[in-house]
């Protein structure tokens, strides 16, 4: 190991990923990746640079030579200073942190205001300007079982994907995520300690893709430890929030060719668990019920809410729903489940039928039949 | 040649990659260097994206800073008032007219900001708005506002209309090509600021 380092270093100094490029000489920047961009971007030939494409090892002997050759030294590195200490260390009177911050990306902006005093300028509007967070698609299988646990005052402990989007207001149910596979987990640790009260109204909720990843380890853990836990695997059928990619569960490998398919309920079963159900998310007195009797059992339980993602092509949509004004009151109960495709003008919901997939959520939460199946045209 | 900047904007779904990649395409075949980075959000729709497109004799950064952005293309308005600060001094703001509300203002916790061409103007930004969901269901389909923007867009580049129509071809999937290049010839000829 210590030849190797020693032959990297030696390699360091030939390498021709360390370049330098000669430019003005009043200033040399070392720099690399994409704040070498940003450097190039504010001084074009205005400065000289030592472009790392190598950081470990430093080429030592090229530094020296470099800083020898330029009358300021400056280096320009995201975060940490390890080329400056590195240079500091060599004896070079170097600029870096002192001008640059320690946080966050830089930008070529940041960069001129830094080093020249000088940044493009810009201007704004006075008016507030709404954000646009994103949200749930219309037709999102995970709405539904949101809504449920929100209406049930659940204690939701949440994980990673497009179910995280769960914790955004009208639905704001969620109450942590730390990272993938965490609320198994932190379901059990809340349960150990709250006892029977937090069992009875806390839940993990996690993904079919984030479940195979790291949420079976804390499942083994409320089997094995056991506590009374209800985690909800939140099947879609894919891995959404990335992109579309498969996952163990969904019968087809990375490249779309068949594979093998890990059922949850058997894999459920064998791990311990008596208690293991499934609901369909469009279907709100069937998730509010299962939900309800899981929460209330002495014994630990995963109930699976499974429907595929809207945006996947194979998913048939219905027409868009329509609103009847002549019913609508305007009470605002469609509101809840924060859908994009819904809204209110004049004191009347509409819906947007470009977004409306026909989910059929919100039409089982208007008490005077508002809602419409229409005549359009499937999609 | 100075670096260009084109910043296209808008809510997730609306086709803003596309046309990223068709301008990238575009400017490619008129010789420039050219970096296109497309800020990759997540599957779902309805959130505010933002794609830089930059070009130029050399291109260095691949991102588009406050206040140097040459145009903004903008699909929706609020988000061209989002991305304002962005525009240089003088810039040209190309955008479609439509409102799309989002989650807060639909819940009621914020209010969409009314007159907002006026205000970009008068923060001293020339504002080309134009319907162009109007325009894209003309041509024959909503989800061609993309392309009509860009129809409107072409009025301020020197690239023939040969070298755009060859972009399509490329880009645009075959079974869309002549609803896309129909919706590009209304983008257009609904003429410039
Ligand atoms: C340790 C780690 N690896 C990878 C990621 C990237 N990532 C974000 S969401 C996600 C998976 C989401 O899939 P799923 O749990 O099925 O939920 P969905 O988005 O389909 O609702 C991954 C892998 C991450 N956040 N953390
Ligand atoms: S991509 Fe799929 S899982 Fe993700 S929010 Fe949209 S419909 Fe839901």
């Amino acid at each position: 190991m210590e030849e190797r380092t020693a032959r990297l270093t030696e390699y360091a100094e030939t390498a021709p990923v360390n370049r330098i490029e000669w430019g003005d000489r009043k200033i040399g920047v070392i720099t690399s990746s994409t704040s070498y961009q940003y450097t190039k971007e504010v001084f074009g030939d205005g400065c000289s640079v030592l472009k790392l494409g190598m950081v470990n090892p430093l080429p030592v002997r090229i530094i020296k030579e470099f800083a020898a050759h330029v009358e300021k030294l400056v280096v320009i590195e995201e975060l940490d200073p390890i080329i400056e200490n590195h240079c500091r260390a060599l004896g070079l009177e170097v600029t870096g942190k002192d001008a640059l911050p320690m946080i966050d990306e830089f930008s070529q902006n940041l960069i001129a205001k830094a080093l020249t005093g000088k940044a493009a300028e810009s201007v704004s509007l006075d008016c507030p300007i709404p954000p646009r967070p994103p949200v749930m698609c219309a037709g999102c299988p995970h709405r539904g079982l949101f809504y449920t646990l929100a209406k049930n005052k659940c204690t939701v402990l949440g994980d990673i994907g497009c179910y995280t989007l769960g914790a955004v207001a009208p639905l704001s149910a969620m109450e942590m995520t730390l990272c993938m596979g965490a609320s198994v987990s932190a379901l059990h640790g809340f349960n150990k300690a709250g006892g029977r009260d937090a069992e009875q109204k806390t839940v993990a909720v996690i993904g079919d893709s984030t479940f195979m990843h790291s949420g079976m380890t804390g499942l083994a853990n409320i089997a094995y430890n056991q506590t009374n836990s209800t985690v909800i695997i939140l099947d879609n059928s894919i891995t959404g929030m990335t992109g579309h990619q498969q996952n163990p569960t969904t019968g087809f490998n990375l490249r779309g060719d068949p594979a093998g398919k890990i059922d949850l309920e058997a894999l459920c079963r064998a791990m311990g668990f008596e208690r293991v159900r499934v609901v369909d998310p469009y279907d709100l007195r069937q998730c509010d019920a299962v939900i309800k009797e899981e929460l209330a059992a002495e014994a630990p339980s995963v109930i699976i809410s499974r429907r595929p993602c809207a945006l996947l092509k194979y998913v048939k949509h219905k027409a868009p729903v329509r609103v009847n004004p002549d019913k609508c009151r305007g009470c605002k109960s469609c509101m809840r489940i924060g859908c994009p495709a819904i809204s209110m003008k004049n004191g009347k919901a509409v819906i947007d039928n470009t977004l409306c997939v026909g989910c059929g959520v919100c039409t089982q939460l208007c008490a005077f039949g508002a809602f419409e199946s229409s005549d359009g045209e499937e999609k | 040649m100075e670096t260009k900047n084109i910043m296209i904007v808008g809510v997730g779904g609306q086709g803003s990659l596309l046309a990223s990649k068709l301008l990238g395409h575009l400017l490619l075949s008129q010789g420039y260097d050219v970096k296109v980075s497309e800020v990759h959000g997540m599957s779902q729709r309805g959130g505010s994206v933002v794609t830089y497109v930059r070009y130029g004799d050399k291109v260095y950064s691949p991102v588009i800073d406050l206040g140097e952005a040459d145009y903004i293309v903008s699909f929706e308005i609020l988000e061209a008032a989002r991305w304002l600060p962005y525009l240089k001094k003088g810039g040209v703001i190309v955008t479609n007219t439509q409102q799309i509300d989002p989650m807060p203002v639909i819940t009621g916790a914020a209010e969409y900001p009314a007159g907002l061409v006026e205000k970009m103007t008068a923060a001293g930004a020339k504002v080309d708005a134009l319907d162009c969901l109007a325009l894209a269901e003309q041509a024959g389909s909503a989800k061609a506002v993309n392309i009509v923007l860009l129809g409107r867009l072409s009025h301020y580049f020197d690239a023939p209309e040969e070298a755009w129509q060859s972009s399509l071809e490329a880009i645009v999937p075959a079974k869309f090509l002549e609803m896309n290049k129909k919706a590009f010839a209304l983008g257009k000829a609904a003429g410039a600021i």
